[in-house]
Parts: C-alpha cells; structure tokens; sequence
C-alpha cells in the first residue's frame, strides 16, 4: 500500500462493508448512499492520479502487486509455450520468453520476469537480468526471425545485473548484442514498457519498430537510486532523482521517445489486470497489424532511422562556427 | 635539464606546472618529464594513465597535424534542463569545454594510422567523465556513418563513466543509436577496432564498445558494465581494486588482446592491414617507433 493510495483504500473498504450488510431489498438510502461513496471513490482516485509526482509514479511502476510479464502472457497470449534457456551457460529466471498467438497472431514474446515476495524475488533478481537472459532473448528473437513470427517484449527491470558474476560472464557484451541483434532484425517488433524501464538492461530489449509505454511505467536512463548516488552521491536522492529525469510516459512521449501512451485502468495496473492487458492488447494488436504490412528489410532501415533521430543536440551552421580540425570551440560557443 | 627551465612551463594562473605525477592507480611518484617521455605509463605498476584526445591522437596518429574532425559543431542541447549540486547542466558542459578545450565529451574525425585511412573517434574523460549524450552519440554514429560510406576501418578510444545523466532518456537512446550504426558497419563487412582505455563503464562499455569487430585494453584500464558507485549504492559492495581490469576481461574472454601503448599504433595498424588488405592504400611512411613525447 503506497502513502497516497491509502485515503482511497479506506473509502474502498468503507464501500465494500456496506455492499456486503446490504442487497437489493435495502432501503432506497442505502442504495443511494452507496452509489454516491462509488462516485466519490471515482472522483477522487482521478484526482490523486492526476497529480502524483514522478516519484509517486516510480512507486506505481514499482508497485508490489503490479502485473508482471507473466501475468499478461497469461491473459493475453493463447496456447503459449515457454522457451527457456541461453543453450550456453543457463536459464535465467529475470526473462521469460516463448511462442504463442496473440488475437490470432503468432508471436515471439519475451519480457523482463519480477517476482512477488521474497522467495520469488530471489529466484528472478528482482528482475535483473544475467547476461545468460539477454543471451536466451537474443536466442528467441533470432528464432522469431527465423519463422517469420513478429516479437513483442515486455520491459519491467531496475537494471541489468550489476553483480561480480554478471560483469565476469560480459554482462555489457550481452546488452550490447541483444541490441545489435533487434536493430537488424527482419521481422516487425514492439516494445512496451510495462513498469521500471531500468537503464540499459531495459534498452537491451527495447529496440522495437515501435515503443509503447503503459501509463504508469516509467523509464529511465538510471534507477533513481543509481543516478542518485551517481549524482548526489547517495542514493538517498532517489526522489530527486526521479524528479529531474524525465522518465514518465507523458515526458517521453512529448519528447518522441516512445510512441503511445497505453492508459491504466483507474487506480493503475494492479487494480485491474485484466483491463490493463485488454488496454495492453488493444495496443499491441494496432502495432503489429500497421508492421504486418511493411517489408522487413525496410522495417529494418525505417528502425534505425526511428533511433537515429533520437537525439538532444543543436547543430550550427557551418558558416557560423569554423571547425578548425582541432576540436576547439569557439569562444561564443562557450555561454552555450 | 635546468629547474629554470622547468619551471618555464606554466600553467594558466600562473601556477607552477606540477613536477610529479602520481600513478592513479598504486600512488608511485614519477618525475613527470620522464612519465611523460614514456607515454604516461607507471613504470611500477604498468598502469596506463589517462590521455587527453590531443595526446592520444599525436600516440595514435601517423600525423596528428592532419587529422580532419568530423561533427565538430554538433554540439549538446539541454533537454531536460538538468541542474544537479555541482551546477546547472549548460554551465557544467561550459565548463568542460573550457577546462578540456573540446567542444564535447567525444572527438571524431579522419586520419591515418601506419598508412591506412581510418576514421578515429577519442572519448575525453576529462569531459563530464566523458560521458555520452545527445551530441557525442550523434558524433559517433556520424563516425560510423562516414566509415560505412567510404568504406575506412574504424577506431574508436573510448573512456567513459557512461550514458550522460544529465540527458535523462535521450542518453540512453545514444546506445542503441550507436550500437546500431555500429551493426551496420559490421555487416557492410568494414573492420572496427575498439581501444578501450581507463575507464571503459557502463552505457559506452554496453553499447557500440563491445560490439567491435576486435577489442583491444590498455593495460590496467577499469572495464565493466556497473560503475562502482552505482553498486554501492544498489547493492551495497564494494569493489576489489583489480577486479574488472582489461587483464581481468580478458581472462573472461571478453576482449582480445592487451595491448602496451607503446605498440598499439603497431598492432592496430598490422590489424586494419589484416581484416582490410584492400584498403591499405600505402605502406606506412613514418617508422613504427612510438613517438616519445605527446602533445
């Protein structure tokens, strides 16, 4: 239970004891009284969720009861098989993938896996991928390729793995790869950020045709924590870290980073897992179909344009600034 | 050599040039016109101290004098207008260009190595930890682009804390932007070489770095994927001092040789001949010695 969630969940439960003392013999004031507390609850979810703070919004993506990938492959994806395993070193538990048909379409789908509790947080490191995940992802999306099969994937993940035994099996070699990979890949792909799109271990897999983002995920090149300390020196910082990042969805949507915006059911994604993969669905199937009927090798050069452009630069004009060869910058540049 | 004349050269402010250069990495003190007249190597301990791009391009270069950059007036915006302790973002990047002389955190351009033109990209750490934003990731894939369309083996010396923070997502972008112009070189079947020097981190060691077609380290140089504050912070361990050396990755089978500086101009040059034959355009004119002074 998140601090600004709490107000509302007292009305909920407020709500819930009155349905259950009351049915559909109730004197009419119950029934009214009832109706204006749903009303109420509305009101004032969409108000608390109109104003949260980007570190409110880390909390949400965050959110202990927040769908994880599974969840939504199991409410969206039919008959789907999970793949596992890098054929090199092992089977990382932070990436499940497999085959199966979304709306009648088949996939290759592969996310990011969080667990729920301690037990299973262990098991998945917390969604931390080991360079053996990115190399079972690189392994699924060659496969997809293979058969003609579109990819979707799924980013939920502080970060990469930051461990002894990451760095010692080439952690940064997998990331690198894995995008390498998705840049040249001939089949269409979509990314969907579904909660913490941690820094490069998220990017890894998030070089897609096009990036959807549900509304309260979010994506940063840092987990607050980590710009804290790389900043602040500190992690303490977090939440001003997550303040000056810019990684909400209506933040990277105005800047062109990602392309749509998925929208949460009220109260967000853990309130109702099943609206939140109907909206997710909804979304994916839009994608897919529009990519459907672009030739791979042009979604492939129309891919690295999309990235290409992704950029913060200003540009003078030759004739303002002299490049003299030795890098030197001219003085006006300077107040830059 | 008379201490008048050493003395003569001044640093700005006019504050004596330092006499003594402290090895970073096991403290040794060396007089410094003889750590530099061996290239800024620590004759204790081997570690390769850090360049700046004028020096490594002078170490790197058959002529340093020629070489022609490329992107020098792309130059970083503000996107997010990011203001952390140390300063507003605009001012630390004022800063830096003054403190560095370079426009950016990275410095691309043409040049040629034992003969072979080559298009060269040096990462300057001295610059926001030589860190990659917008700019310097556009300036890199630029690089990558002239290479693919004239068809020049690419060297890339990079030297970085990683993607910029201060950029927030666009820095994160300039992975893939860059690993992908990176692929493409690769499959128009054009050699890359990477020299990763110290420190080679995070966002720029996980991106275009390690996509190299061959990986060289500097002895000693820190290469790895989580910089140390960052698993401090997050995992609350501290690093082993010779843990994530270019040895140490290279052991693991991450990069393909360690290189001494002073026969790297020769082994990437025997290199670029190798992968390349058809575009060595002449034999090398200046001897193979390294150069005993940097710029």
């Amino acid at each position: 239970m998140l601090d600004f969630e709490r107000d509302l969940d007292e009305l909920r439960s407020r709500i819930a004891e009155l349905e259950a003392e009351s049915d559909l013999d109730s004197a009419s004031d119950v029934l009214r009284q009832l109706e204006l507390m749903q009303l109420e609850l509305e009101a004032r979810t969409a108000d608390v969720f109109s104003r949260l703070t980007p570190w409110q919004r880390v909390q949400l993506a965050r959110h202990r009861d927040r769908p994880h990938t599974l969840d939504f492959i199991e409410r969206m994806i039919d008959g789907f098989v999970e793949l596992h395993g890098d054929r090199r070193h092992g089977d990382d538990m932070a990436v499940v993938g497999g085959v199966g048909s979304l709306q009648g379409r088949r996939v290759v789908i592969v996310g990011h896996q969080k667990g729920r509790g301690t037990r299973q947080n262990v098991e998945r490191n917390f969604g931390m991928a080991h360079p053996e995940g990115y190399r079972k992802a690189i392994r699924l999306f060659q496969l997809a390729a293979r058969f003609g099969l579109p990819v979707i994937t799924l980013l939920d993940t502080p970060g990469a793995g930051p461990a002894l035994e990451d760095e010692e099996r080439g952690q940064s070699w997998a990331i690198a790869e894995s995008m390498a990979v998705l840049a040249r890949l001939e089949t269409p792909i979509v990314v969907a950020v579904i909660g913490e799109g941690g820094s490069g271990g998220a990017l890894a897999m998030g070089v897609g045709d096009r990036i959807l983002m549900l509304e309260h995920a979010i994506y940063s090149v840092a987990s607050p924590e980590a710009a804290a300390a790389i900043i602040w020196r500190d992690s303490k910082f977090a939440e001003r870290a997550a303040e000056a990042l810019g990684l909400t969805s209506e933040v990277l949507y105005a800047a062109d980073l990602i392309d749509r915006i998925v929208p949460e059911p009220p109260g967000g994604a853990h309130r109702d897992y099943d609206a939140t993969a109907e909206s997710l669905t909804a979304a994916l199937v839009e994608a897919l179909d529009e990519l459907q009927a672009i030739p791979p090798t042009e979604l492939v050069t129309e891919r690295y344009a999309k990235f290409r452009a992704m950029s913060a630069h200003v540009e003078s004009s030759p004739d303002e600034v002299v490049v003299d060869g030795s890098g030197v910058v001219p003085e006006d540049r300077h107040g830059l | 050599m008379p201490v008048r004349d050493l003395l003569a050269g001044r640093r700005r402010g006019g504050v004596p040039a330092d006499l003594w250069a402290t090895c970073r990495k096991c403290g040794a003190m060396h007089y410094r016109p003889e750590f530099e007249a061996g290239l800024h190597v620590c004759t204790r301990c081997d570690y390769h101290d850090r360049l700046t791009v004028g020096q490594r391009l002078d170490l790197l270069l058959d002529d340093a004098g020629s070489f022609q950059e490329l992107a020098g007036d792309v130059l970083t915006s503000d996107p997010l207008n990011f203001s952390r302790p140390s300063g507003r973002y605009p001012d630390r990047v004022a800063k830096a260009q003054e403190s560095t002389g370079r426009s950016e955190a990275v410095v691309c351009g043409v040049g040629h190595i034992q003969g072979h033109e080559v298009a060269v990209g040096v990462m300057e750490f001295g610059f926001i930890a030589g860190s990659m934003g917008g700019a310097a990731g556009e300036r890199i894939a630029r690089l990558f682009e002239l290479a693919h369309e004239r068809r020049i083996p690419l060297v890339m010396v990079t030297s970085s804390g990683g993607a910029r923070q201060d950029e927030g997502v666009f820095a994160l972008m300039q992975m893939a932007k860059t690993t992908a112009a990176a692929a493409r070189l690769a499959d128009a079947g054009v050699p890359y070489i990477a020299l990763m020097a110290d420190p080679t981190l995070a966002g720029v060691t996980a991106s275009f770095a390690a996509v190299a077609d061959v990986i060289i380290g500097e002895p000693g140089a820190t290469i790895r994927f989580a910089g140390s504050r960052v698993v401090q912070g997050t995992l609350s361990r501290r690093a082993q001092a010779d843990d994530h050396t270019a040895e140490w990755v290279l052991r693991r089978g991450m990069i393909d040789a360690v290189v001494p500086r002073r026969d790297q101009r020769r082994t990437i040059g025997r290199l670029i001949e190798l992968l390349a034959p058809a575009r060595a355009s002449r034999r090398a004119e200046i001897g193979d010695t390294a150069r005993t002074r940097l710029g």
